[in-house]
């Protein structure tokens, strides 16, 4: 093959892995005109045989598409009222820290919309059909047994969260504020209804199961206990540690700016 | 002879569990269904039905009164935690078990159409027509953000019909002071497996099995309420 081609063959190859590697939650902390539907980082079988490809494909292309279409709606429609608000033209996780800022007449379609957009990204950002990553690693796996006293400990508390929820809402564990530029604060469990999210709460979240029923009920219908095992068995440990990481740089970034 | 006749007397009118419970407190149960699962097909179909009645209206039932128990318990204990702490799962179990109790009645295999007599009546006064009070009802109830319930209630301070929603099983009456007449369940678990997430879609067909005889004597029975 003539070298050229071969370079543009080998430049192909590292852009598709490169946006392979892109979690869905990337640009939440960038301001945009508009906000794609993230990519998944899986086929829409790729979470088989746990969550089945028809359930996938609707909460992405059903309900998250509405989440990102009626976001960029109100978002325009925000700005467009009021060219001087500089909330309305910040990154959307500047939007979900500061709801109360939003103008009343914006603020709970922005809370739901920019939330739901967010909440499914970050879902979608700790799962994978990888078999290589099912073991509890890295910092997050070493603060859980600080915290929780051992992973089993905090399995346990994080399903009876999960499967003691009223109506919808998600389960998370997060990471407490940074008060530190170097200690990692510690990791705490909380719950969220309908698509409230703990960023809002000033929290930064690390793992998160959704447990509304369009979630789960194609595949399980009521039995919500059987779809958290099926979201166990999908938790990419080194995606959870990449967005523990993520966040952890956006603090330095914000240590440097202070 | 007298003490068994006692005894039979005590069991049908249990005395009510705050009281020390002498007597088994009655449990609560399905209420029947008056038609077949597959009797609101093609609005609803039979497996939603019968996955909506013997499971989460179960479920319901059961979890009142395991709760309900543990509340008798805890009332006879003087534990005030106990009883505070229980009340969420009161509200949730007990507000699910009367609103699917209510929504059962509302639907019927020859519903559909449009109210007649008094209610219309009604429904003209407080909404203008029919077909205002048919959009404010469908577009408030499919806006509900998460899990939740769409209801035509009746004020009896002031006697007139009233759209609202009430959120997760957040029981009518309690919360709004509204007594339900008519109530739609846009829980994701009552459309998703027919319709998925087009909620637009189930709220627009379920008009067409609304029990309008069921809503009349609804409003007929609250209505007297209010005048006595």
């Amino acid at each position: 093959m003539h070298p050229v081609c071969i370079l543009l063959v080998l430049l192909s190859c590292f852009s598709v892995v490169s946006s392979g590697t892109s979690a869905p939650y990337h640009g939440i902390e960038k301001y945009a005109e508009e906000y794609p539907l993230p990519k998944l980082p899986y086929a829409y079988d790729g979470l088989e045989p746990h969550i089945d490809r028809a359930t996938v494909k609707v909460h992405h292309t059903g309900h998250h598409a509405a989440y990102t279409r009626n976001m960029n709606a109100a978002l325009k429609e925000w700005k467009n009222d009021d060219t001087s608000d500089s909330l309305s033209r910040s990154s959307l996780l500047r939007i979900l820290q500061n709801l109360q800022d939003i103008p009343v007449q914006y603020r709970t379609k922005l809370r739901n919309n920019v939330g739901g957009y967010v909440n499914h990204a970050l879902y979608w950002g700790c799962l994978s059909g990888n078999q290589g990553n099912r073991t509890p690693t890295g910092t997050v796996a070493a603060d859980i047994n600080t915290v929780f006293g051992s992973f089993s400990a905090f399995r346990e508390k994080f399903t009876a969260e999960a499967a003691s929820l009223f109506g919808s809402g998600y389960v998370w564990l997060s990471r407490q504020s940074s008060t530190s530029a170097t200690a990692k604060p510690p990791l705490v469990i909380t719950t969220s209804q309908n698509q409230d999210t703990p960023i809002s709460e000033g929290l930064r979240p690390v793992l998160v199961i959704d447990v509304w029923e369009h979630a789960y009920y194609l595949k399980h219908q009521n039995l919500r206990a059987k779809h958290i095992g099926d979201w166990w068995a999908l938790v990419d440990w080194e995606a959870v540690n990449v967005l523990d990481g993520w966040w952890a740089k956006m603090d330095v970034k914000v240590h440097e700016d202070l | 002879m007298l003490a068994s006749r006692l005894f039979t007397v005590a069991r049908a009118f249990p005395k009510h569990a705050a009281l020390g419970c002498l007597v088994p407190r009655l449990k609560h149960t399905l209420p029947d269904l008056c038609y077949d699962f597959n009797a609101l097909e093609p609005v609803i179909s039979a497996e939603i039905m019968k996955l909506h009645y013997t499971k989460h209206h179960a479920t319901y039932v059961n979890n009142l009164n395991i709760t309900e128990d543990k509340m008798a318990d805890a009332l006879k204990n003087g534990d005030i935690n106990t009883t505070i702490s229980l009340q969420p799962a009161l509200k949730f179990n007990g507000g699910g078990h009367l609103n699917h109790t209510i929504f059962w009645t509302n639907l019927s295999p020859s519903g559909g159409g449009e109210p007649t007599g008094d209610l219309m009546t009604a429904i003209r006064d407080d909404f203008g027509s029919f077909e205002n009070f048919k959009k404010e009802l469908s577009a408030t109830t499919i806006a509900i953000q998460g899990s939740g319930w769409g209801w035509l209630g009746f004020n009896p301070v002031n006697g007139m019909l009233k759209v609202t929603t009430c959120a997760n099983q957040d029981p009518l009456e309690p919360t709004t002071g509204l007594v339900p007449l008519l109530g739609i369940d846009v829980w994701e678990h009552a459309y998703y497996l027919q319709y998925k997430n087009v909620r637009p879609d189930y709220v627009k067909e379920i008009w067409n099995v609304i029990n309008w005889e069921n809503v009349t004597e609804r409003f007929a029975k609250a209505r007297m309420e209010k005048l006595q």
